[in-house]
């Protein structure tokens, strides 16, 4: 193998990996966010809702989770710009992953909320908690806290998963090692240094899921033990 | 522009073949490399248990697309020919091998530890213990699991497009090129993979109800 490796275009090129990351940050932040909550109203309805909302509910799911991200990320780029709502780069890819994370949310939260035993609902009726309270405090924090770790990995594969979105441009961490190889045909050397930035992330946002958790479930907190 | 027509769809449904037999290199490379992760896994020697963990955690926290990018670029720099499908195949298998060595290494520990005592005192030594004990018990337990993953890689196959393969997804962007209906086409595009996922997904999670029925 005579192949040189040569790592020189980081001295000039590091500010664009650094943007870039934080720029996969911002996304990846905003569609857990955004993508938890409307998994987590949608998994309302699809236990707690009327026959129709659950069917539709049940679709949104199907549709979402037997299609490939990055045909989601199309439609919502080039299909919606085309029907005339024009979207940039970095809305549509807040808007895909969005709809995939919330897809997926469903499905997590639904089982939680379903762990959850009716005696539980019966206690909260009997000390006359509201219906929102009941969700709240009774149904909603509980069964997230035992679907917790499966919560969190999903996290970090959609944090992983907005890779796909520098297909449209998004300038985020793909996008810039996408360009800086078209620079400097240093190939090989920019993916490497973006796959430990990736680690690096999975890593950053798995003890930041952690620390929420310690935080969210005070058992967790005080006793160190999941429920 | 050319109108879209049904020699388009034809097109692409030509193409899909292409995604159903990535799907297949994936799953069968992935199965060839990951049943040893898994056993690695549960080793009794720390050395493997260590090798085959690192090597999981790596390929579970770098996204599949740089993977590929690694698999595509690295091919150039080792001097052979950039071909997409190779590319695709190492990637699909590095990939494919991380997740179902620690989905079967879940179902290898599911099995229950009396039945290791119980083989134990039969005097079978540890392949048979494998062979004949706990991997025919630990396949039941997998079946659901590894179909549903199978579900995963029908759609990551979808990424081979950006190192420029001709599978589905590529295939739905040719055709967008010359025709320019993007949301047409991309829906067309993700009915079909729809159409090749969600029987894989009602399967899986009908041998789940069926694995747990007895319990």
């Amino acid at each position: 193998m005579s192949y040189k490796f040569d790592f020189e275009f980081l001295a000039e090129r590091w500010p664009d990996f650094v943007a870039g990351a934080w720029l996969t940050i911002q996304l990846t932040v905003a569609s857990i966010a955004l993508g938890f909550l409307v998994g987590t109203v949608c998994a309302l309805a699809r236990v707690y809702g009327g026959p129709v909302l659950r069917r539709i509910v049940g679709v949104y799911v199907e549709a979402i989770r037997n299609t490939p991200l990055l045909i989601q990320i199309f439609i919502v780029y080039f299909g919606l710009s085309s029907l005339g709502l024009k979207l940039s780069a970095e809305v549509s890819a807040i808007v895909a992953l969005t709809v995939n994370m919330g897809a997926y949310t469903t499905e997590i939260m639904r089982a939680g909320i379903q762990s959850i035993q009716r005696t539980q609902l019966e206690a909260a009726d009997c000390l006359g908690l509201t219906r929102l309270q009941t969700i709240l405090h009774v149904v909603l924090l509980p069964a997230m806290e035992r679907v917790y770790p499966a919560l969190s990995s999903q996290f970090v594969l959609l944090m992983l998963a907005s890779s796909i979105t520098s297909q449209i441009s998004a300038e985020e961490l793909t996008a810039t090692a996408n360009l800086v190889q078209s620079d400097t045909y240093r190939s090989f050397e920019v993916y490497v240094i973006v796959a430990v930035v990736y680690l690096a992330l999975s890593a950053l946002y798995r003890f930041a899921l952690w620390a929420i958790g310690l935080v969210l479930f005070e058992r967790r907190r005080r006793l160190g033990t999941p429920l | 522009m050319i109108q879209l027509s049904s020699t388009h769809i034809l097109y692409l449904i030509e193409a899909a073949r292409w995604t159903v037999l990535l799907s297949l290199i994936a799953f069968a490379g992935g199965a060839l490399v990951g049943l040893p992760l898994a056993l690695m896994r549960v080793s009794r020697s720390k050395l493997l248990r260590g090798l085959a963990s690192v090597y999981i955690q790596i390929v579970q926290g770098t996204p599949l697309l740089i993977v590929l990018f690694l698999s595509y670029f690295g091919l150039g720099i080792l001097g052979y020919k950039l071909d997409p499908l190779v590319a695709a195949g190492i990637s699909f298998t590095i990939y494919a091998a991380a997740f179902l060595g620690e989905i079967w290494r879940g179902c290898i520990e599911a099995v229950p530890k009396t039945q290791w005592e119980a083989s134990d005192c039969l005097g079978l030594n540890p392949v048979q213990q494998y062979a004949y004990v706990i991997l025919p018990q630990a396949v039941r337990i997998a079946t659901p699991p590894t179909v549903g993953f199978m579900v995963q890689i029908v759609k990551n196959t979808s990424l081979a497009s950006v190192i420029g393969f001709v599978e589905l997804a590529r295939a739905g962007q040719i055709v967008n090129n010359s025709t320019f209906e993007p949301f047409v086409i991309f829906a067309v595009v993700g009915a079909i993979y729809f159409a090749i996922c969600y029987p894989l997904s009602v399967a899986s999670r009908h041998l789940e109800r069926k694995a747990n029925a007895g319990r």
